[in-house]
């Protein structure tokens, strides 16, 4: 019910569960469902018990609802924090089929058998039945809100910021601690979980500095906006301490407005030199039979409702608590002219002074009845039980210090007998201090003064002289005495979604799961979607008490980020469709595009995968066509992707020397050779040709996937291995286009480009140079993947395109064309050549017959282990050639092989197929594969199965070279 | 059911806490899923129930506490072939063997290829798991499509080629699993001692005499160290260096909700794998946070990477909000496959290095290395699973292909 | 996390990779123990450690740097180059 309309704003109509109902600019959907009376909003996770409004805030473990339909449909959104604007559609969920009756609710009924730790001791009888019968059940029923199971249709963000002080929270200690520091020049971000800042100074009927506090609060805010220094951030909540100074942050960007196309969310990573933690205190619920019912509410939240929203959570309330700050509610309540039933405080010696309404001292509720909502309370006093017509309860078993933060970094935080909490320990995470109620300071007076300590210590420790000037505030004291749990006979309830009661904490304890570790975790105390900060102080208390131990003594849960829950797509912004990993795109790609090759990708680029054309059905028929361009006439492939490093300077050769098996420093100015690349462990790590352009000058290739791990190690050796030697490099992938040219007609194609004719005497097998190509200065090698007469050609990444299209263009005039990648494999495999699929993370230069390429001359990367015994055995799986010789002619990639005869099982598996393809030239499908002892049992017949295709081929082991294996054609 | 209906008051404790005695015939340093297991399966298969389990915190207050759940059985190098296989047949028969509901519930896990190479790579490792016995179905993208729709056929960044399913893989509840064997061992006479740490281990001449620990010290003619996590340092006690370096897991659990994914998927472009739990909560994770750590923590690049992962592979997760995130502290050797195996000194024995993938291995592992001690032969099951094979290069099992030395696991 | 590059100055955990122990090479020579030593055995210390990192979206430069395992405490960052140095005299 509103009782005032003191500062509220515009009328706005919403639904929740398609009721109309109209709230004020500023509510959230709780107080706005309150000001119409809705009580009943949501139902528990387990016994779909009736669920009302609990808190104020983004603790709140009841109210959760869906906001927005399809695929903008929002599971799990608190409703104290969800703002209400105009068209807003909400919705209960959890209920079926409605939230008034909710078939559910049996399991309220079934409860005896469904207690702590049902699951593991149950449901399993007889065999299968857990599985196929009950688990179904339980997932059924398990679950809070539903996802659309429809793509993200909304826009989420990610940024990063940086400040000197970080002040979390804009209570009393935030917003001095912020002034303080802004002040002095230091450069501030204040986050507000809230979407106003002021804290408690918001919801509390008090004065600072001479003036209401919610107008203390507004001119400080006003004074931090005008100030450039300072950076205030509603609606962010700090989610997470990390090291170094980071942390976390969500800021809710457009929740309360209607979709604009504006990001819903951001998600920050703030890195501040130092950071104050002012996050205040949350109210802590008190456990008694039947203290979940709609209506029963905390004690801070209905003054808040009261006080900031001017909303009457009942029209009969009563108060009941352990702790001074209680008496408020009951206070603010009369004052705003709700009828307070009674006050009620389980300590004796409260003092109350005089007060216009019933007072029970040393007196306890001990029960409640009405199905929906509150109708009565029974409170158990000195002379006996009597009931209380009420429909609203306001409780409060006293105040947690908002410690999370500090627990992030393993953290543990210290009890505190007074206050009956845990309070932060000091430096658990370094350049953080805690100021406030998050460090169990609960005036206003005392927050204030440690917010503006605290500040003041950062300014002093980064250089700077701090000025306060501090405010007259409230400073009464906060006395309480612990009730954790009123005695009685029902169900008393701790963790409100999780329907975790007393009597479960207690029946985990007889179990033995008595550290709190294990009573959370069978139990499942703690683990609804507030994480037990309504909740978990209480449940420790009552197992401290089941074991006979200290709170202390029986200690804490952990605390991790993120403090409150974070949409997977603001961690994730950024990422979705193509956005997860770059997109990198050869200079031929929008040729290719127009050609109509399908791209794919490798590693992080785009190639072509074959160019159809007219009358072509299949890819094959376009691969084969590609390969006779190139085994007959002259075909252009890009191969820019083809990592390219530039090496220079004196010891340029003996890097060589040290990251290949083979010799570099021998080889000769204007030549090419191949070589292999080792990891320390011995296995290959990367193979690519490398040309000798100058006497200390280098160009390296590497294979596309490879190029930035060769970089990174080629910058290991020389600056951690060998920082002695004089030798530069640098990646030049992306400064060089580079195309095969290949086939019998490349010369005859390239001659038709170059400046200068070349011929076998002038540029003979494995050439490389400067070479001038259509006038531009670009670089020619002679070398060859296809086992053709062949050359790539590189030119400036700016000709790149051009050229790619003049060399297509003559190649189709010679009866040639442009290859792809598919084209590209055959051709390798043909030879016998040897990419990723052969070298796949475990294969030695020994398996594929390089061991003779690890010079005996002298010491290189991997060269040690790679001689170890068992990496050298003839029995090891070693490269050989497949060919299918029985009736079946087809071939598949990672089938395995076996003897002749021998069942297709594990014990038997004598090796398996790496690559496969239609071997033009061949005839038949070839391939390539791994053998045990393989090259020993040249034309030894063996049987190819794959189960997974279900294939069964008999092959013949053969050598890896298919075509031209005496290699005369690219020497010709 | 009987207890429903007497109001809960039956139920006793689900295991004795006991008193350190002086001697046992065997201790157990390490109260995880791998040391309750071996346990149970040393009192159970070798009638040793004069035995100990010594654990510095809780039972089952480890990497068994905190992980993604998943069992199953897809490894393809001989060696991890045949234990995993091993390990998912006792999984099949838990429950009735505990008489404890792990909720093993075998909902299949898909692997998604995307590319040729990648697939080919999968019809490997799927031709190797029927060879081993095990299933495992190579599907297309239409297959693919039958099993998870809500994925991005369309506009993911590593469009998908199709899949690798295994159905016998799962998931099952990791807390229940320590608990069944904890009870199972310990009502076959094991003692379980909790907030127990060892300090020391005693040697004489190249024997292994017990353990000292911070409750006194203990004799026992055979000890096992099963200390996932702290495995470096428990070994330098004995004197040894293992092949190990200690990384971070981070995984994440988002608030609860309705079924939505029926299996465990994993991406391996993305390191991002998945699974909604019976409580709806989904629960997933990625890769290591790449710097050796103690910390059982981790930082936020990793947290957005997973989540980047997930937002390119299956955008209908993105407004499911995490709820808790966690680091293991995991024992990461070169080649990234485990080792169960004796020591230099008679007596002592090893089970570590179970890398990111602990869980699965429970029962195997406690039931191999159980055998180990008990009887001083290997296990047919995990004899491959050496100390020595990083010296020999012989039996190397590097799963990813990514080179057996630190660090590229 | 954050390193601090003796070169670019502070910089997020991103902009760097990160390798393992920082350890002397061996000689080809030293035999199988010293290299499987190298390769493969670590301390793996709960507590201080030297390992290695690159600026690798930034510099380039291989850096040693003194840290906690336990903690994630950053004690010192030096360059590699630097580092070799000392370690190997």
């Amino acid at each position: 019910m509103r009782v005032s309309e003191q500062g509220s704003g515009d009328t706005v109509r919403f639904r929740f569960d398609g009721v109309g109902y109209s709230g004020r600019m500023g509510d959230t959907v709780a107080s706005a469902l309150l000001a119409s009376g809705v009580k009943l909003v949501a139902r528990s996770f387990k016994y779909h018990r009736p669920r009302g409004i609990l808190t104020a805030g983004s603790e709140e473990p009841n109210a959760l609802i869906t906001v927005g339909k399809g695929a903008q449909a929002e599971p799990n959104v608190r409703a104290t924090v969800q703002e209400v604007y105009d068209g807003l559609e909400v919705f209960s969920q959890s209920a079926w089929p409605s939230l008034k009756f909710d078939a559910m609710a049996v399991n309220d009924l079934a409860a005896p058998f469904l207690g702590a730790g049902f699951y593991y001791k149950t449901f399993m009888w007889p065999k299968a039945f857990w599985e196929k019968l009950y688990e179904p059940v339980i997932r059924r029923a398990a679950g809070l809100g539903r996802l659309s199971g429809r793509h993200n249709p909304d826009t989420y963000d990610k940024a990063f910021a940086f400040c000197d002080l970080l002040v979390v929270g804009s209570g009393p200690s935030g917003l001095m601690a912020a002034r303080v520091a802004a002040d002095a020049g230091l450069d501030v971000i204040l986050c507000e979980e809230d979407s106003r800042m002021g804290g408690r100074l918001l919801v509390e009927r008090e004065d600072v500095g001479g003036v209401p506090a919610a107008q203390w609060a507004e001119r400080q805010v006003e004074a931090l906006a005008a100030m450039p220094n300072v950076r205030l951030m509603t609606r962010t909540t700090v989610t997470g301490a990390y090291d170094g100074g980071v942390f976390g942050a969500l800021e809710r960007v457009t929740h309360h407005v209607p979709r604009s196309g504006a990001p819903l969310e951001c998600f920050w990573r703030i890195t501040a030199a130092r950071t104050v933690l002012a996050a205040g205190a949350l109210e802590r619920p008190i456990a008694f039979e039947n203290n979940d019912r709609p209506g029963i509410m905390m004690a801070g939240a209905v003054r808040a409702y009261l006080n900031r929203w001017g909303v009457a959570a009942g029209q009969r309330v009563v108060v009941f608590g352990n702790n001074d700050d209680a008496h408020r509610t009951a206070r603010d309540l009369h004052g705003a002219g709700v009828e307070v039933a009674a006050l009620i405080d389980a300590r004796a010696d409260a003092e109350v002074g005089d007060v216009p309404y019933p007072v029970h001292l040393g007196a306890q509720v001990c029960g409640s009845t009405g199905r929906g909502g509150l109708t009565s309370v029974r409170v158990r006093t000195g002379a006996g039980e009597v009931n209380i017509k009420a429909d609203c309860l306001a409780m409060s078993g006293g105040w947690n210090p908002t410690v999370h933060l500090t627990c992030h970094m393993n953290g543990r935080p210290a009890w505190r007998e007074d206050i009956a909490a845990f309070v932060p320990t000091p430096d658990a995470i370094p350049s953080l201090e805690a100021a406030g109620a998050c460090n169990g300071a609960f005036s206003t007076a005392a927050c204030l003064a440690e917010g503006a300590e605290a500040a003041s210590r950062v300014v002093e420790a980064l250089g700077g002289a701090a000025s306060v000037e501090m405010p007259e505030a409230e400073d009464a004291a906060y006395r309480i005495a612990p009730l954790w749990a009123v005695a009685g006979k029902g169900r008393a309830w701790l963790d409100f979604q999780n329907d975790v009661s007393v009597k479960d904490v207690k029946q985990a304890a007889v179990e033995n799961f008595r550290s709190v570790e294990h009573m959370k975790r069978y139990t499942t105390q703690g683990m609804a979607t507030d994480q037990g900060k309504n909740s978990n102080v209480g449940a420790l208390a009552v197992l401290a008490d089941a074991t006979g131990r200290g709170i202390p003594e029986t200690g804490v849960t952990t605390f991790r980020p993120p403090y409150s829950p974070v949409a997977i797509a603001a961690l994730g912004a950024g990422a979705q469709g193509k956005g997860f990993a770059p997109e990198r795109l050869t200079t031929s790609h929008k040729q290719s595009e127009e050609m109509g090759a399908p791209m794919i990708e490798a590693g992080l680029w785009y190639r072509p995968s074959y160019f159809p054309r007219d009358g072509e059905t299949t890819w094959r028929q376009s691969c084969d066509r590609e390969v006779g361009y190139v085994r007959k006439a002259v075909g252009v492939c890009d191969v820019s992707t083809l990592g390219k490093i530039d090496i220079q300077g004196p010891d340029a050769a003996k890097l060589l020397d040290f990251v290949y098996t083979g010799m570099f420093s021998t080889l000769k100015e204007g030549r090419v050779r191949y070589g292999l690349m080792l990891r320390e462990d011995g296995t290959v790590m990367d193979d690519g040709t490398c040309a000798r352009m100058g006497a200390e000058h280098y160009v390296m290739t590497t294979t596309t996937a490879a190029a930035g791990d060769v970089m990174r190690h080629l910058e290991f050796v020389c600056q951690m291995l060998h920082p002695e030697w004089d030798v530069t490099f640098t990646s030049v992938t992306e400064q060089w286009a580079q195309f095969a040219v290949a086939g019998p007609k490349s010369r005859e194609l390239l001659n038709g480009v170059l400046g200068e004719a070349i011929d076998n005497e002038s540029w003979p097998f494995m050439a490389c140079g400067e070479a001038t190509v259509l006038g531009v200065a670009g670089r020619l090698f002679r070398i060859s993947f296809s086992g053709e007469h062949a050359y790539e050609v590189a030119v400036p990444a700016r000709y790149g395109a051009a050229l790619f299209a003049e060399l297509v263009k003559r190649a189709e005039a010679m009866g040639g064309g442009a290859y792809g990648m598919e084209a590209l494999n055959v051709l390798r495999i043909e030879k016998g050549h040897i990419t990723h699929s052969e070298i796949h993370g475990r294969v030695m230069a020994f398996d594929v017959g390089m061991e003779r390429m690890v010079s005996d001359k002298k010491d290189c990367v991997g060269k040690v282990l790679a001689a170890r015994e068992g990496l050298v055995d003839p029995m090891r799986e070693r490269m050989v050639g497949l060919r299918p010789v029985g009736a079946v002619k087809s071939l598949s990639a990672g089938a395995h092989i076996f003897d002749a005869g021998a069942a297709h099982v594990h014990e038997n598996d004598q090796g398996y197929v790496t690559s496969v393809c239609f071997s033009p030239d061949v005839g038949t499908m070839i391939g390539l594969g791994f053998v045990k002892n393989g090259p020993a049992r040249m034309g030894e017949r063996m049987v190819v199965r794959d189960h997974v295709r279900d294939l069964t081929v008999e092959v013949e082991i053969c050598s890896p070279v298919f075509v031209d294996p005496e290699g005369g054609r690219v020497r010709g | 059911m009987r207890e429903g209906l007497s109001g809960n008051k039956g139920w006793q404790p689900h295991w004795r806490d006991a008193e350190p005695k002086a001697e046992y015939d065997a201790i157990i340093i390490g109260g995880g899923g791998h040391g309750l297991s071996t346990a149970y399966y040393l009192a159970k298969e070798h009638g040793m129930t004069n035995i100990a389990v010594i654990e510095k915190g809780y039972l089952g207050g480890g990497n068994v506490g905190r992980n993604t759940t998943i069992v199953r059985a897809n490894y393809f190098l001989d060696g991890n072939s045949q234990f995993y296989s091993h390990s998912l047949k006792l999984w099949e028969n838990l429950e009735q063997d505990l008489n404890y509901n792990v909720m093993l519930s075998q909902r299949g896990q898909l692997m998604l290829c995307h590319s040729d190479g990648q697939r080919d790579a999968y019809a490997r490792r799927g031709n190797s798991i029927v060879g081993q016995g095990d299933d495992a179905e190579l599907l297309d993208v239409e297959g693919v499509r039958k099993i998870a729709p809500y994925l991005d056929f369309e506009n993911t960044r590593f469009p998908i080629y199709g899949g690798l399913l295994q159905r016998r893989s799962g998931t099952a509840r990791h807390d229940a699993v320590a608990w069944g064997y904890a009870r199972g061992a310990s009502e076959r006479g094991v003692d379980l001692i909790q907030q127990c740490e060892v300090t020391g281990i005693d040697i004489e001449n190249g024997v292994v005499r017990g353990v000292q620990t911070t409750r006194g010290a203990i004799r026992a003619k055979k000890v096992g160290i099963v200390v996932a996590g702290r495995s470096s340092q428990v070994a330098a006690m004995a004197g040894m260096r293992l092949p190990i370096e200690s990384h971070v897991l981070q995984a994440f659990v988002t608030e609860g909700l309705k079924p939505v994914i029926d299996n465990v998927i994993s991406f391996g472009m993305g390191h991002f794998y998945i699974s909604q739990s019976d409580k709806g909560g989904l629960v997933f994770g990625g890769d290591l946070d790449f710097y050796s750590s103690y910390a059982a923590r981790g930082n936020l690049p990793m947290v957005e990477h997973v989540m980047e992962a997930g937002m390119t592979l299956m955008p209908m997760i993105g407004k499911a909000k995490v709820l808790r995130s966690w680091g293991g502290i995991m024992d990461m050797t070169p080649d990234g496959s485990p080792i169960i195996d004796k020591t230099e000194t008679e007596g002592l024995f090893v089970n570590c290095g179970w890398c990111y993938g602990g869980f699965k291995a429970v029962p195997g592992s406690g039931n191999s290395f159980a055998h180990l001690m008990a009887t001083g032969e290997h296990h047919a099951p995990a004899a491959r699973f050496r100390l020595d094979r990083f010296r020999t290069g012989r039996g190397l099992m590097d799963e990813e292909g990514t080179g057996a030395q630190h660090n590229l696991h | 996390m954050r390193i601090e590059c003796p070169l670019c100055g502070g910089r997020d955990r991103r902009e760097f990779y990160y390798k393992g122990a920082a350890l002397v090479r061996p000689d080809v020579d030293a035999g199988a123990q010293a290299w499987d030593g190298y390769v493969h055995l670590r301390e793996n210390p709960a507590g201080a450690t030297l390992d290695l990192w690159q600026h690798e979206a930034g510099c380039g430069a291989w850096l040693v740097v003194s840290r906690d395992t336990v903690t994630h405490e950053v004690y010192g960052v030096q360059l590699a180059a630097a580092y070799s140095v000392g370690a190997r005299a």
